[in-house]
């Protein structure tokens, strides 16, 4: 399992061979360019949808939030309405706060054994600082590509790539949304080489999208800043993608390609890996429930009869004991019924 | 405890670096020390689960039914149908590991698999082997492949390990307060028990008071007059403390509110002392203000073992509180101190259960508050009963009576973090007495630990295990014994009472447990009462020494 970083990488490789010697073959353009993005974009709203759906047919029997704080109880006693939420909006705040800001993670502590015999528990701010950043600049970067995908391109847009680019360094200017995407992953990689914990429990599974959105993120840089990739080509590559009229255009180039299928790969790995993260969160019953299941009644679906003891069948066992004691008892002759327990639906 | 190794050996034998084998090339090792011996055939039997056997963990054959595979593998489907949340927990999690290091058997023993992370991937294998697409495409590329993606076959090694380690789970849902998911290995805990039930694999601990609780109303399985008899006792010793007769009411129909608290309270000391409380509070209530209270032999038991076992076990030995009110006519139910009670009564009974509808919502006789936040199940914990009495000022209390105690709190994984009921014990204890200490707050409300021996795992043979997962608990206590003193640790949980009990003696001695509303029965003002030479454990109460001596 050590090694299962190794597998990945060799995927990503091979990949990466794959579209670059592939584009040069008759037909490589088309197929690497068209076809394949299309599909990948068919399974990938095929494949979510149907995990999402395919998850929405289990029922939530019970009500199971995981509560974070003080329950609302008495009236004069503070209530925790966002970590244990007692009404709906508080859940919404506190679904808005775990999709935006992480915030269970933002609770991480790293414990040690200090001195032999003292645990301690320290906050450990790191993973969540870098998977908040990863994901963030994933955003960014994903919105400012709809620049290549509209037309006119809306001003919100314009807005994020112009403040995203801030720093104004080097033309064309730096993005600090790809600087820090590539950063962010190689954080989380090199974070699971070298937390012998992490390392344990990761999988080949896990490092494949790293590598993936690594090369994604590589392959975009290179096209800006040194291989300079001809703009308006892929602009008017995308929006024929984009208006159903799909062409290629001459001369755009293989690390173009290579990026296009590292994304297509991406989309057609989503719907069947742990990033379908993105969808379960919203329907992970410890965080979007709210805490009010004594207060009104949830609804079991399946709930069934079952068999239980019944007093009847409890006081015919004991029926003599409890007399003898003084306890009050429904029939106070033992009649002859036997010792089994009753049935009751 | 002799066979458990001292503590500072067992100290010094965690390590949480695991090995440089992969955990899927580890095979399980079952060790003395950390199993619980299996479930003994007659209790299996009394409640009518299947595959009633003697079997023997440590021997190679479990003497398993010859179709146990495919029994599993359907038991997995049916839940994955039944339960979303087994589904998304399947398949979202990242495996970042923030969870890793949150779970007080791994703080405790440094066993990778008691990552919860890993724990759940001992099932996720399975899973993602029988149940996923990707699983099965790359899975039919050969078992090398099968090893990347985390895909394995269930085989009697796998279903070993699953029995191991869903057996050093205590579902105290620590791991979930920190999984950006709320990925809450617990649940994945309970759902891989229920299919080992399904094949006859459960431990002693819990299937015997499971047939006990099911046959005679408790878990200790005791009977309608021994019960009555304990609490006849306890009367005596009030008697003998206070001067004052209490006489509570049993199976008494007509009474306004029916009592259920932990069979531990009535058989386990220092749970026993809690029992005395209730007893002096009902009754200071009761001539105070006539407030109307019966227990009952019948449903004697609030606790739940069924929980541990499956949800459906955990109904029908539930069922019993509703039946009995019902059967009593009373108007509502007040619970005491118990934590996986609560969490059963909490999040699951009016489910399950209900509707409570021959119920009225609660109304505290004494002071008039609604008890809006249980106005359908209708069930009260006492801490929130209690907490509104003592706001209202009707209980006369002498804290000084607790003086000789330095006491801090004990939250029980349950109603931290499966209800929420963090202030309302607070409040009582900051009220009954005058030294009250918190522990570090990694450790406490929601981050609170386990005590190392919930959901089942409070058995003797087990011991190792239980003083590793007590560890994180003990550790804090012990932070607060040496800075401030602190002798005695409280709570609101009859596993707490016993096992934390074991716990402070073989890491923290020096340090007692006691229920909350033992604390209340020692400062609470009995009217007629005598002065008290004693506490509730009958010790001198402090400056009371001398006169002891005299
Ligand atoms: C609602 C949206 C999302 C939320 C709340 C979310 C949250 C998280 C969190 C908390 C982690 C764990 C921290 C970590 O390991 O970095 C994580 C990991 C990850 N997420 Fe997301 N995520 C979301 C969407 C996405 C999307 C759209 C992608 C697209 C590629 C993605 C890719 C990843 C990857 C690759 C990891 C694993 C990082 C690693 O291996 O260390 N996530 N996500
Ligand atoms: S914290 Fe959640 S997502 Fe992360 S490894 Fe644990 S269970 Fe998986
Ligand atoms: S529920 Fe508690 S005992 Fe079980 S894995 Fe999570 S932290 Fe550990």
């Amino acid at each position: 399992m050590n090694i299962s970083y190794m597998y990945s990488l060799i995927a990503v490789i091979i990949l990466f061979l794959l579209a670059y010697v592939g584009v040069k073959f008759p037909g490589g353009e088309v197929f690497f360019g068209i076809i394949i993005p299309y599909l990948a974009l068919i399974i990938f709203i095929l494949g979510f949808i149907n995990r999402v759906i395919d998850w929405a047919r289990s029922p939530v029997p019970f009500r199971i939030p995981t509560t974070c704080g003080q329950q609302k109880s008495l009236p004069w006693i503070k209530s925790a309405n966002i970590d244990n939420p007692s009404t709906t909006g508080g859940v919404v705040v506190r679904m808005i706060l775990e999709v935006v800001f992480f915030r269970s993670l933002f609770r991480n502590t790293k414990c040690e054994l200090k001195e032999s015999d003292k645990i301690s528990y320290e906050w450990e701010k790191w993973l969540w600082l870098f998977s908040l950043t990863f994901h963030w600049a994933f955003f960014t970067v994903l919105f400012r590509h709809l620049r290549l995908f509209t037309e006119p391109v809306p001003a919100c847009v314009q807005l994020v790539a112009k403040l995203d680019g801030f720093l104004q360094i080097g033309l064309p200017g730096l993005m600090l949304s790809g600087v820090a995407l590539l950063a962010a992953v190689t954080f989380l990689f090199l974070r699971r080489i070298l937390i012998p914990q992490v390392k344990y429990i990761s999988l080949g599974s896990d490092y494949f999208p790293l590598f993936l959105i690594f090369g994604i993120a590589f392959t975009g840089i290179l096209m800006r800043y040194f291989t300079k990739v001809d703009i308006v080509g892929v602009k008017e590559f995308t929006m024929s993608l984009v208006t159903l009229n799909p062409h290629v255009i001459k001369g755009i180039g293989g690390v173009f390609y290579v990026h296009l299928f590292f994304v297509s790969v991406l989309l057609v790995y989503f719907p069947f890996s742990k990033l379908m993260h993105l969808g379960g969160i919203f329907m992970s019953p410890t965080r979007n429930m709210v805490n009010n299941s004594r207060a009104k009644r949830h609804v079991n679906p399946w709930n069934y009869p079952v068999k239980i003891h019944t007093y009847d069948a409890y006081e015919d066992e004991f029926r003599e004991k409890m007399i003898e004691i003084g306890l009050p008892v429904e029939k106070m002759i033992a009649p002859e019924t036997p010792e089994e327990p009753e049935e009751k639906e | 405890m002799s066979d458990v190794p001292k503590p500072d050996e067992l100290l010094s034998n965690i390590d949480y670096r695991p090995s440089r084998t992969g955990w899927m090339d580890t095979p399980v090792d079952i060790q003395k020390g950390i199993y619980s011996y299996a479930a003994n055939p007659k209790s299996v039997e009394y409640v009518g689960l299947p595959y009633p056997r003697q079997w023997n963990p440590i021997e190679e054959d479990w003497q398993l039914p010859e179709n146990w595979k495919e029994i599993i593998s359907k038991g997995f489907r049916e839940r994955l149908d039944r339960f979303r949340s087994v589904k998304v927990f399947m398949d979202i999690c990242v495996r970042c590991g923030a969870c890793a290091d949150k779970c007080h058997f791994f703080i405790g023993s440094g066993d990778p698999k008691n990552m919860p992370v890993l724990r759940a991937e001992l099932l996720r294998s399975v899973y993602r082997n029988d149940f996923t697409t990707a699983g099965k495409i790359i899975g039919s590329i050969g078992k090398n492949f099968k090893k990347i993606i985390g895909a394995r076959e269930l085989d009697l090694q796998v279903l070993k390990e699953w029995w191991y380690y869903l057996f050093q789970c205590s579902e105290c849902r620590r791991c979930s307060v920190f999984c950006p998911y709320g990925i809450d290995t617990a649940e994945i805990t309970i759902m891989g028990r229920e299919l080992l039930n399904l094949i006859g694999l459960n431990i002693d601990w819990i299937a015997t008071p499971v047939a006990n609780c099911y046959r005679t109303g408790n878990h200790l399985g005791i009977q309608p007059h021994a019960y009555k008899d304990m609490m006849d006792f306890f009367a005596d010793d009030i008697e003998e403390i206070t001067g004052v007769k209490v006489e509570p009411s049993f199976n008494r129909k007509g009474a306004e509110i029916l009592f259920v608290t932990p069979s531990g309270d009535i058989f386990a000391d220092p749970g026993t002392y809690t029992c005395v409380g209730y007893m002096m509070l009902f009754h200071y209530l009761q001539e105070k203000y006539g407030f109307d209270i019966t227990w009952s032999t019948y449903a004697s038991e609030g606790g739940n073992f069924g929980f541990f076992t499956s949800h459906e076990m955990m109904k029908r030995l539930n069922a019993k509180m509703y039946a009995e009110a019902k059967r009593l006519g009373v108007k509502w139910i007040i619970g005491g101190e118990c934590g996986h009670m609560w969490r059963v009564i909490h999040q699951y009974m009016d489910t399950m259960n209900g509707p409570a509808d021959f119920l009225e919502e609660p109304v505290s006789p004494i002071t008039g508050t609604k008890f809006e936040n249980a106005k359908s199940t209708k069930m009260v914990h006492i801490a929130e009963f209690t907490a509104d009495l003592i706001k209202h000022n009707k209980l006369e209390l002498d804290t000084s009576r607790n003086d000789h105690l330095k006491v801090t709190y004990h939250d029980s994984c349950n109603t931290s973090r499966g209800m929420g009921l963090l202030e309302e014990p607070r409040y009582v204890i900051k009220n009954v007495c005058n030294n009250f200490y918190e522990m570090p707050a990694n450790t406490i409300r929601e981050q609170t630990f386990c005590c190392g021996s919930g959901s089942g795992l409070n058995a003797g043979e087990n011991m190792e295990l239980r003083m590793q997962g007590g560890l994180p608990r003990a550790n804090a206590v012990k932070y607060v014994h040496e800075k401030h003193g602190v002798n005695m640790l409280s709570c609101v949980c009859a596993i707490d009472r016993a096992a934390l009990s074991a716990s402070m003696e073989y890491w923290v001695p020096g340090v007692e447990v006691t229920g909350v509303h033992e604390m209340v029965g020692n400062a609470l003002i009995l009217p007629g009462e005598q002065k008290r030479m004693t506490d509730l454990r009958s010790e001198p109460l402090p400056g009371m020494e001398e006169d002891d001596a005299e």
